[in-house]
């Protein structure tokens, strides 16, 4: 079975919610809105304190080439466009909405029934998908419209779809697979139509074995599953190319150097709903779920409803609960404020308790080289980690800490407890801050 | 007996060719350096601290000498005196500034702000900044994890377990900037030492608007401009909701210290107030105080 070169591990999956159907959460009271839920330029609030919306209204135009449109995902009154604190406590811009009744913007198809064919040509599919605001929704959250917008010179030869979810817990991808298999389907098709290639590999880790199976039955047209072995970080959008296509894209290089094309299980489906159906990205599904929660779920939740919500719609914070971290155990970060909203990118919300989350006490390195070897982007995390430590930001960039993806592997073999990831983490905004500043001079 | 002999032989052989190579290759390719800099870092404090902003003290000694006007170098180590000497000894003017310490700006201890969560992660101020606003309602003030501390050489930094906050020994404090440049949240700044060491400042640098402050901590500064009003001679302007108190200005009356509703304005090494009655607010009062300062 393949799997990708270099690094990475092979734990327990935790796959708590894996046979547990999407259910749909109610419509919340009100929703928080955030104008930055992608990576690049917020978007523009259009709207103001006191304006009517619909579910799918736009509330928010892309601010940029790498930006992405904002819809509300209720209908009802804007009562503030004030910064609210995020999952970090940071203040960022948003737009507060108080929920009337569930409204839908006309020309929004909400029926089940599926559309097969799709007669639009690649630049009308890309609009479709730039106009309904979709975005990486593995997490990365990158506008998805700019990753089909094949740069000139390079060529698109195959679609990768991402059907991995390598990290433990989370199987909101899982469950779309199974319960939208034909979605799924179409969704590559229309993709694959945008990019103008006949090859579509979806990689799907062995745990999922049930997903397999049926999008294998089901699949024709260019379109093979690959089964792939469970390892972490396959989910990464480099490590799968490794895997699937065997071809490695260069350091400091984009993905499509190797003529693939990556994107999300979920961000398929969305791109189905929005050119099929004209729905724009205003739901997401997310697991709720940790080891003591009483009733973990897969839930399907409107874009802007608290986490505090989600928490109590899984029978509430368990006792024992030390952290409730916004994403997968390995790259989610905890969060200082339940009350944030669902954004684009929530994944997962796990809760867990003292036990899992205790640090050991750091020791001193003893240049065992287990991060040398855990790392999949072929990188020295020890060496980075003391760069950083010392504030040798200059130096990181020559090690390459700008292709480090962050995936937490080195401080999870490492032996001595150090914070790697923390320190490269830093070492790494500071790097990019510096590599900006020369971009600006010159 | 031979074997022993041939190999000393050589070994002294291949030492002595070596030395006589190495003698006129050091004598090709001697750099010249200019014989002024060896004196001016010996007259350097030689902590290597970087705070001129040279990698260390031959570094900024290469540059005071190469420079024929070193106005823009200083040496916050040495301070006024070693500049001196160094200018004289160079012949050129010595660069005049008043001697600075680092104050901590946030008052935010434990009884004063109230920690919401606990950071459970690398004991680094930077590190916790990266992830989050911190442990307190307040995103702006100390995170109390000791980066300063950890960057001073001097160990004129230390942090106080009651308060959590880090405090400054000023006799130890050199200026050099290396704990401004450590602190993620730029709580600390260098200010003017003052005259006997006396000086007042605003301890918050919360720019949140007051209602938030105040439910942050009790110390905050709230930007009421009750400061403003009071000061008679224009030394504090409040920006972003928060005051600042201009050291070249102040004259160290402490109207501002007794108006402030928050106690965010401290006031370092001034002598005990009288009682009440003879802290008068008309203008003689002030200026009779500012004498006796």
């Amino acid at each position: 079975m393949k799997t990708f070169r270099i690094g990475g591990f092979h734990g327990k999956d935790y796959k708590l919610t894996g046979d547990r159907a999407i259910e749909q959460m109610p419509v919340p009271d009100k929703v928080v809105i955030f104008l930055s839920q992608h990576i690049g330029a917020p978007a523009v609030c259009n709207v103001a304190k006191g304006d009517k919306v619909n579910v799918g209204t736009l509330i928010g135009k892309a601010g940029g080439f790498v930006s992405a449109n904002i819809h509300s995902s209720v209908s009802g009154t804007v009562v503030s466009v004030d910064p609210v604190a995020d999952g970090s406590g940071i203040k960022k811009p948003a737009v507060t909405i108080e929920v009337e009744g569930d409204q839908w913007e006309e020309g929004i198809d909400r029926s089940e029934n599926l559309i097969p064919e799709c007669n639009l040509d690649s630049k009308e599919i890309i609009d479709k998908i730039s106009d309904a605001g979709i975005v990486g929704m593995g997490g990365a959250t990158f506008p998805t419209q700019v990753k089909l917008s094949i740069p000139p010179g390079s060529k698109a030869e195959c679609l990768i779809v991402n059907g991995v979810e390598c990290e433990p817990y989370l199987t909101a991808d899982h469950r779309v697979m199974l319960e939208k298999s034909d979605e799924i389907l179409v969704g590559c098709k229309i993709v694959m139509k945008a990019l103008g290639v006949d090859t579509c590999y979806i990689g799907i880790e062995e745990n999922k074995k049930d997903a397999i199976k049926l999008l294998s039955s089901k699949a024709d047209g260019g379109i093979s599953i690959v089964p792939l072995r469970m390892r972490y970080p396959q989910g990464g959008e480099k490590q799968l190319i490794d895997a699937v296509i065997n071809r490695q894209v260069p350091s400091g290089g984009l993905p499509i150097a190797t003529g693939a094309v990556v994107q999300n299980i979920g961000t398929i489906f969305a791109i189905y709903e929005a050119v099929q159906k004209n729905k724009p990205l205003v739901e997401r599904i997310v697991t709720v779920t940790g080891c003591y929660v009483s009733n973990p779920k897969n839930l399907k939740v409107r874009i802007g409803t608290s986490i505090s919500e989600l928490i109590a719609a899984v029978g509430g914070e368990p006792d024992n609960t030390a952290k409730v971290i916004n994403g997968g155990p390995m790259m989610g970060r905890a969060m200082s404020n339940v009350e944030a909203p669902v954004t684009k990118g929530t994944s997962g919300i796990l809760m867990l308790s003292a036990r899992d989350t205790v640090r050991e006490k750091e020791q001193a390195c003893i240049s065992c080289a287990k991060c040398v070897s855990a790392c999949p982007m072929g990188l020295e995390p020890y060496l980075l980690y003391k760069l950083s430590y010392r504030r040798l930001y200059p130096d990181m960039e020559s090690e390459k800490v700008t292709d480090c993806i962050e995936c937490g592997c080195c401080a999870y073999t490492c032996p001595a407890h150090l914070p790697l990831l923390d320190y490269i983490r830093v070492g790494k905004a500071e790097t990019m801050k510096i590599i900006k500043s020369r971009q600006i001079k010159k | 007996m031979s074997t022993l002999f041939y190999s000393l032989a050589i070994l002294v052989g291949i030492g002595v060719l070596a030395s006589v190579i190495l003698f006129f290759v050091a004598k090709k390719f001697k750099v010249e350096e200019n014989p002024l800099i060896e004196p001016t870092e010996k007259m350097l404090p030689g902590a290597n601290c970087g705070g001129c902003g040279f990698a260390g003290c031959h570094a900024m000694a290469e540059a005071l000498v190469k420079n024929d006007d070193i106005s823009s170098l200083f040496c916050p180590v040495g301070g006024s005196e070693t500049m001196k000497s160094i200018a004289d000894f160079l012949g050129k003017t010595a660069p005049e500034k008043e001697p600075q310490v680092a104050v901590v700006r946030c008052n935010g201890a434990f009884c004063n702000r109230q920690r919401v969560n606990v950071f459970n992660g690398a004991d680094s101020c930077i590190v916790e900044s990266s992830l989050y606003s911190g442990e307190t309602l307040c995103s702006w003030g100390c995170l109390g994890k000791g980066d300063c501390t950890k960057v001073c050489k001097f160990g004129a930094i230390k942090m106080n377990s009651d308060t959590g906050l880090p405090e400054v020994d000023q006799d130890k404090c050199t200026a050099c900037g290396a704990c401004v440049n450590a602190c993620p949240k730029g709580v600390i700044e260098l200010r003017k030492k003052g005259i006997k060491d006396r000086r007042i400042f605003v301890s918050c640098i919360n720019k949140d608007k007051g209602g938030i402050t105040r439910k942050a901590c009790s110390v905050g500064c709230i930007g009421c401009m009750k400061c403003v009003k009071v000061c008679a001679f224009e030394a504090i302007k409040v920006e972003n909701n928060v005051a600042y108190i201009d050291a070249s200005k102040c004259r160290l009356c402490r109207k501002c210290v007794v108006e402030c509703p928050t106690g965010a304005i401290q006031e370092v090494n001034l002598p005990p107030r009288k009682p009440v009655a003879s802290v008068s607010s008309d203008e003689t009062g002030v200026e009779s105080k500012v004498e006796q300062n």
